[in-house]
């Protein structure tokens, strides 16, 4: 994400400020965290994170009024409120009203979904980076498989973790496991994975059996012109994977023509070739 | 010299919502009703999709994490270059109940 909320709220109860009634700070707590900011529960000594740029200190300030702050290195910028008296919601309006411009994500507008490698079981096989469409795996610069561009990963697809025979890519968000990264039991693994259930469901390989299937539809297309009758063709095959709960009815809409998810696919492939020849071989 | 106490951190979940809010509300309210200091993310996912700096500084001390599969959160640390020390705890809200959760926390003050 290109977005750097680096913008924290800390809710202080140290010296020169009242200590808050429990439901009071869980009402607080809680209105803030749903609407996306991380909340800081501190007295005196709160330490500050790197990279953070901006600290709000919300308190009940014992005389009613904040005082002024300022971080002596300059590196972050500090500002602090009364919320004496304010409701949650209040106290959340002058959050936002504080953090201003400053960009920040926020709950509703975007689901964190992106695969997360166990690399205590990954073998670098690069089946996932060979079997997604969507560029969203890549190769460090010591030839090991990584998330490069998760911004490109399909919103409740978790495809991909269904071809990992190791059972190592998980969607953190997902509901059952072991994709939501429960432990991985030996039947898991002993299940062939969903590569298996994939043959079983196409015939074949998924990309072999679309590209096929797009072989098919050029013969159609050369005998019958009809180009609407192989657009329903595909529909079907694709379909069929959505049935089994494989990949989201949106993901699939949003598939390429089959000769583009052909010529992804090779060039998939071929990335995962390449980053397997360069990988140094296995010590005996 | 005896090791630090763990710093507490808890994840909300915000952006998507697995962990089920009776679990999520009884054990902030937990937290809250502690004197124990904390640290609270609206979603661990969601920094680390964005690879927040702030998970390395979480990860460079002694921590408890109240979020969901240890697994996951292990290596959504890891997807963020803040790979957790291995002496790092884990309270799991997507198999826990509030009070089985809470049990593992520093009791109320």
């Amino acid at each position: 994400m290109s977005l750097s909320p680096e913008f924290s709220v800390l809710l202080y109860e140290g010296r020169g400020s009242q200590a808050l009634p429990p439901d009071r700070r869980f009402a607080l707590c809680a209105a803030l965290l749903d609407r996306g900011y991380s909340v800081s529960r501190a007295g005196l000594g709160a330490r500050l994170a790197p990279g953070q740029t901006s600290l709000l200190v919300l308190a009940e300030f014992d005389d009613g009024h904040a005082p002024d702050l300022e971080d002596a290195a300059h590196a972050i910028a500090l500002s602090a409120c009364d919320i004496a008296g304010l409701s949650p919601d209040a106290v959340t309006d002058l959050v936002e009203r504080r953090r201003g411009s400053q960009p920040m994500n926020q709950p509703g507008l975007w689901k964190p979904w992106f695969p997360v490698i166990d690399y205590s079981r990954c073998t670098n096989c690069m089946q996932c980076l060979s079997f997604c469409l969507f560029d969203v795996y890549g190769v460090s610069k010591d030839g090991k498989l990584q998330v490069q561009n998760n911004d490109n990963c399909k919103t409740n697809c978790p495809a991909c973790s269904r071809v990992c025979p190791e059972v190592a890519i998980m969607f953190p968000k997902y509901s059952s496991g072991p994709i939501n990264g429960e432990p991985v039991s030996d039947s898991d693994v002993k299940r062939e994975k969903m590569k298996v259930d994939i043959s079983a469901l196409l015939g074949g390989d998924l990309y072999a059996r679309l590209r096929e299937r797009s072989d098919e539809a050029k013969t159609r297309f050369s005998k019958e012109r009809d180009a609407s009758k192989a657009l329903a063709e595909r529909k079907k095959c694709l379909t069929k994977l959505m049935a089994e709960g494989m990949i989201p009815a949106d993901v699939l809409a949003s598939l390429p023509s089959p000769e583009e998810i052909q010529r992804r696919a090779t060039a998939a492939a071929a990335k995962a070739e390449a980053a397997l020849a360069a990988a140094p071989s296995p010590q005996p | 010299m005896s090791s630090p106490e763990p710093r507490l951190l808890y994840c909300r979940c915000a952006y998507a919502q697995v962990l089920p809010q009776d679990v999520k509300d009884g054990v902030l309210h937990h937290l809250c009703s502690a004197a124990h200091p904390f640290e609270s993310v609206a979603d661990l996912c969601e920094m680390s999709a964005r690879r927040d700096p702030r998970l390395a500084e979480l990860a460079s001390a002694p921590l408890t994490i109240i979020a969901c599969h240890p697994r996951a959160v292990k290596w959504l640390f890891h997807a963020a270059d803040a790979p957790l020390p291995d002496s790092t705890e884990f309270i799991n809200l997507r198999t826990l109940t509030a009070p089985e959760a809470c049990q593992l926390l520093p009791p109320p003050a």
